[in-house]
């Protein structure tokens, strides 16, 4: 028989199979990096129609969450405040300050029959997706868990990857992140170590009978 | 009496001991290599082109009822409630069941010293992997969003959920899998020598860097040979167990549920036996043509050959068709009304005919290969095994559709009707099964050559030389 392929071609079949096999971990790797939320959706910064500080707001001033979110603690959908909500006290603060031009043209002298603030969602879960914030806030779990520091930011950006596998380390482990109801809406609290977090956990989860479901139902009706 | 005449009585007696050799009398190891090499390398016959458009026309109908039913919907398929597993796990089971035959023929009877299988084990391997191909397509399918169906494989996942291993499904999922990755490599081990024979033989440039790749370098020598003794023997007997056990997990699909006719210990070597069955209809369904088309290949699959494959047929149709009596008497037995209730409705409901034609086709019709007469003429052989394969598939519908048409509670009794599309892609996965069938054939040797040439006589240390 003669020889079809020059004796290099020896080395071929390893050098295949290193190449391939190189080539799979880093698409693996890629895909593990550039394609989950992590990467997809974390630092998510859209520019808004109108200039809204909660760090200003919230930081500075001291205003409580629920003043603008005022249904979060009863509905599963925490709402956007209605521009009501905003002229309530910018007809008294800065009323002509032209960074509120559009609030004051949806609210339109108290008719609120003017063009709707476009402002653009941040935290987009599928809609196959049920969460539900009266749920979670009720029991302990904080703002800061799936927002992170909303009081510090000057823009809103997305904070948490809120992936799946993200929501269910929370719901297979609770007590790492439950916290004292008093303390839910205060963005700045923190336990003063990881053991404190986590002895204090235990307890609510004790305590409140807290049991997450891990099960697709939980979720996805 | 003198010494080397026999009296006609011994005669008789000796010709009736005496195996029908296993190559016609005159062909040797050339002819055996020339022959089922030139049917590779001889210029593409007009049948072939024939035979292939219209295969290919019926895998392009499967394709774009494939597409078809991604883009808009499993709600193309007459599935609907009550009976939500219909066609398509009939088809999955039919096909899959088909798949049983070549590793059978390739690994138990290799396990077991039977030599007539060496002629047939290689078309029989490469229908076994088209038949698995062909039924992957339909659970694929089912699930629905097609692009998820790789949450089927335990890898890690940005959801931070796991498979659900007490689901008889993913059971299934692995038990289809390895069968399928074990059959591809006992097949294409087994290939390699004779790849290496087709790439020594090659004229062309193509032809030599083609089968020289597919080779891998196969020289014959002596630690080879050993190497590749050892590797088979190795990978039959990983197979073995696999005959038995896809088509065991195939039923706990069905026994593993709570469904009347479904929930039945008996199902696992019921379905083995009804897997086998049909996967040797399939063997002879594709072997005779060939045979006709190949007319000297009649000299490598002898009728004796088909002889034998009958017999395995008569004996698994006779367990299948001992199986229904069994099912019919077990749900008399258990007292259990809606036990009873299904399988009085199957046999005599609305799809009576289904049940009879299985029946007709799976039970009655095999009885005929008792007789020698329909045992060694192919044309019989061929009719009778169109009806397994019929029945076989009627079977599959019958346990699958009938069971779910009538549920416990009334209100949820229903019939079930295929659309076109489910009767499209059915047509359509015999076009891709033919298809594969047709490129193997035109590209890889159809008959294990260096097998063939071992269970020649002239192979026998003892023949003197003689051919």
């Amino acid at each position: 028989m003669a020889n079809f392929f020059p004796k290099w071609t020896n080395q071929l079949p390893w050098k295949v199979v290193i190449c391939l096999g190189v080539l799979t971990l880093s698409i693996a790797a890629a895909v593990t990096y550039y394609f989950t939320p992590k990467f997809t959706r974390v630092g998510y910064q859209p520019t808004q129609p109108v200039p809204f500080s909660h760090a200003l707001h919230v930081d500075q001033l001291g205003m409580d969450c629920r003043t603008c979110h005022s249904f979060v603690e009863v509905a599963s959908h925490s709402n956007v405040p209605s521009v009501q909500t905003c002229m309530s006290c910018h007809t008294q603060i800065k009323p002509d300050s032209p960074k509120l031009a559009p609030v004051r043209a949806a609210w339109n002298g108290g008719k609120m029959d003017g063009p709707p603030v476009n402002w653009v969602r941040i935290h987009r879960l599928p809609d196959y997706v049920y969460f539900n914030h009266a749920a979670h806030v009720n029991r302990g779990v904080s703002c800061y868990s799936c927002h992170g520091n909303v009081n510090t930011m000057e823009v809103v950006y997305q904070h948490e990857p809120q992936s799946m596998s993200w929501c269910l380390d929370c719901h297979r482990q609770p007590e790492n992140a439950l916290r004292p109801p008093s303390e839910v809406f205060n963005l700045n609290w923190k336990a003063t170590s990881a053991h404190e977090q986590y002895q204090l956990g235990s307890r609510f989860k004790a305590e409140w009978g807290v049991n997450p479901p891990t099960d697709c139902g939980g979720c996805h009706r | 009496m003198a010494e080397g005449t026999l009296s006609p009585v011994e005669e008789r007696a000796r010709a009736s001991v005496e195996r029908a050799p296993l190559v016609a009398p005159g062909r040797t190891r050339g002819w055996i290599s020339d022959y089922v090499s030139s049917i590779v390398e001889a210029k593409t016959p007009r049948w072939w082109w024939v035979a292939i458009s219209i295969t290919g026309t019926l895998l392009l109908v499967l394709i774009a009822c494939t597409t078809y039913l991604v883009a808009t919907g499993v709600g193309v398929w007459g599935n609907n409630h009550p009976v939500g597993w219909a066609w398509d796990i009939t088809n999955f089971v039919f096909w899959i069941g088909i798949g049983h035959a070549g590793t059978l023929i390739s690994a138990i009877l290799f396990l077991t010293r039977q030599k007539w299988r060496t002629s047939i084990n290689r078309a029989a391997e490469a229908m076994t992997l088209f038949a698995v191909i062909c039924a992957a397509i339909y659970p694929t399918m089912h699930v629905g969003r097609v692009w998820m169906s790789w949450f089927l494989i335990p890898v890690p996942n940005a959801n931070g959920i796991w498979q659900n291993f007490r689901s008889p499904l993913m059971w299934d999922a692995f038990a289809v899998l390895t069968y399928f990755l074990v059959s591809v490599l006992f097949w294409y081990t087994g290939l390699i020598p004779d790849l290496a024979t087709l790439r020594d033989r090659a004229t062309t440039k193509v032809r030599k860097f083609f089968y020289g790749i597919l080779a891998l370098g196969w020289r014959g020598g002596n630690r080879q040979w050993r190497h590749y003794e050892m590797a088979y023997l190795l990978l039959a007997g990983l197979s073995t167990p696999l005959v038995l056990s896809v088509h065991s997990v195939v039923s706990f699909d069905f026994a593993a549920s709570v469904i009347p006719g479904w929930h039945t210990t008996i199902f696992p070597p019921y379905f083995v036996a009804g897997a086998i069955f049909g996967g040797f209809a399939m063997v002879l369904t594709i072997l005779i043509p060939a045979r006709a088309v190949y007319r000297p290949l009649g000299d490598l699959i002898t009728v004796s050959h088909i002889d034998k494959m009958c017999k395995v047929l008569l004996f698994t149709g006779s367990i299948v068709g001992y199986a229904y009596l069994m099912e019919m008497f077990m749900a008399w037995y258990s007292g259990n009304p809606f036990e009873r209730a299904t399988f009085w409705y199957r046999a005599t409901g609305p799809y009576w005919w289904a049940y009879a034609l299985m029946i007709l086709c799976n039970v009655a019709v095999p009885q005929l290969l008792w007789f020698r007469f329909f045992r060694t003429h192919v044309i019989w052989v061929f009719v009778i095994a169109m009806f397994a394969n019929v029945g076989m598939w009627f079977e599959r519908f019958v346990i699958v559709a009938t069971s779910l048409t009538r549920d416990f509670l009334p209100s949820s009794w229903g019939m079930f009707h295929p659309t076109w599309v489910d009767i499209a892609m059915f047509a359509g996965t015999f076009g891709l099964f033919g298809t594969l069938f047709l490129l193997f054939i035109r590209f890889l040797p159809m008959i294990c050559m260096f097998e063939v040439k071992a269970v020649l006589p002239s192979a026998n240390p003892d023949s003197g030389g003689k051919l």
